[in-house]
């Protein structure tokens, strides 16, 4: 790996940190239940990226599999905050 | 409470993406000899499937599609662990002892089959047993307390 390679790989992690970091402040002192939501969903998005350049940055395929990993955890830790937010309880007994 | 919504979005994209988590949830079990995998983390995949078929379509719906009891799905898979190590006595070898062999099939050509993936399976089932049946009695505890109040 060239050495302008890692570095830009290296920018990039200290970019998704400052966008980590002020998601976590919109997470902390987020007016509304929603914002928060969608706060820690970025979060994880952003979780990818990171995995995703250490996967780089450590030369390594054996990460490939946590990313898809992280993205279905976010997906399904969303949609049932959205439930509990919208109808007061995650699984609902009948719905036609 | 009980507000007629129509869910169209979620349950199209449930539709789509449940194939996806179970395919992922099976490929985990499966890949688990020889990269990050196995059967515990398949398992939890497979039951955040179910888990999402039950957010999206309640849970009177997903009984009827798919009548599994997950308490039952606990009980085989400590069975297929248990008789997995149980068959080496049949060979006359030590508890939990596992072979492997190397088998032609006219797809796959040579592959490697080990009898631990008998294990990794009853893991898998036992994993998605109990994930299941926790989530399935948080949510039932509290629809049984709303009819009895109802009555």
């Amino acid at each position: 790996m060239t050495d302008w390679f890692s570095m830009v790989v290296y920018i990039c992690l200290f970019v998704i940190t400052i966008s980590i970091l002020l998601l976590l402040y919109r997470a902390v002192v987020g007016p509304s239940n929603p914002d928060r939501v969608v706060a820690l969903d970025t979060i994880g998005i952003n979780l990818i990226a990171i995995t995703g350049l250490m996967a780089i940055l450590l030369d390594t395929v054996q990460l490939n599999d946590i990313i898809l990993l992280i993205g279905i955890l976010t997906f399904i830790a969303t949609v049932a905050v959205a439930k509990f937010l919208e109808k007061g309880v995650v699984i609902d007994q009948d719905r036609d | 409470m009980h507000s007629r919504s129509n869910d169209l979005i979620l349950k199209t994209t449930t539709n789509i993406i449940v194939f996806v988590i179970l395919a992922f949830s099976v490929n985990m079990l499966l890949s688990g000899h020889n990269a990050p995998g196995g059967g515990f983390i398949g398992g939890l995949m497979g039951a955040g499937a179910f888990l999402l078929l039950y957010v999206s379509y309640g849970l009177q719906p997903v009984h009827r599609i798919l009548p599994i009891n997950f308490t039952y799905m606990i009980a085989a898979g400590l069975l297929i662990a248990i008789l997995t190590g149980a068959g080496s006595f049949v060979l006359g070898v030590p508890f939990l002892s596992h072979s492997f062999g190397y088998f032609q099939f006219p797809l796959l050509g040579k592959t490697e089959l080990a009898t631990a993936m008998l294990f990794d399976l009853g893991v898998y089932l036992t994993v998605i047993g109990v994930t299941m049946t926790i989530i399935l009695s948080i949510a039932e505890d509290k629809i049984e307390k709303e009819v009895g109040e109802g009555n």
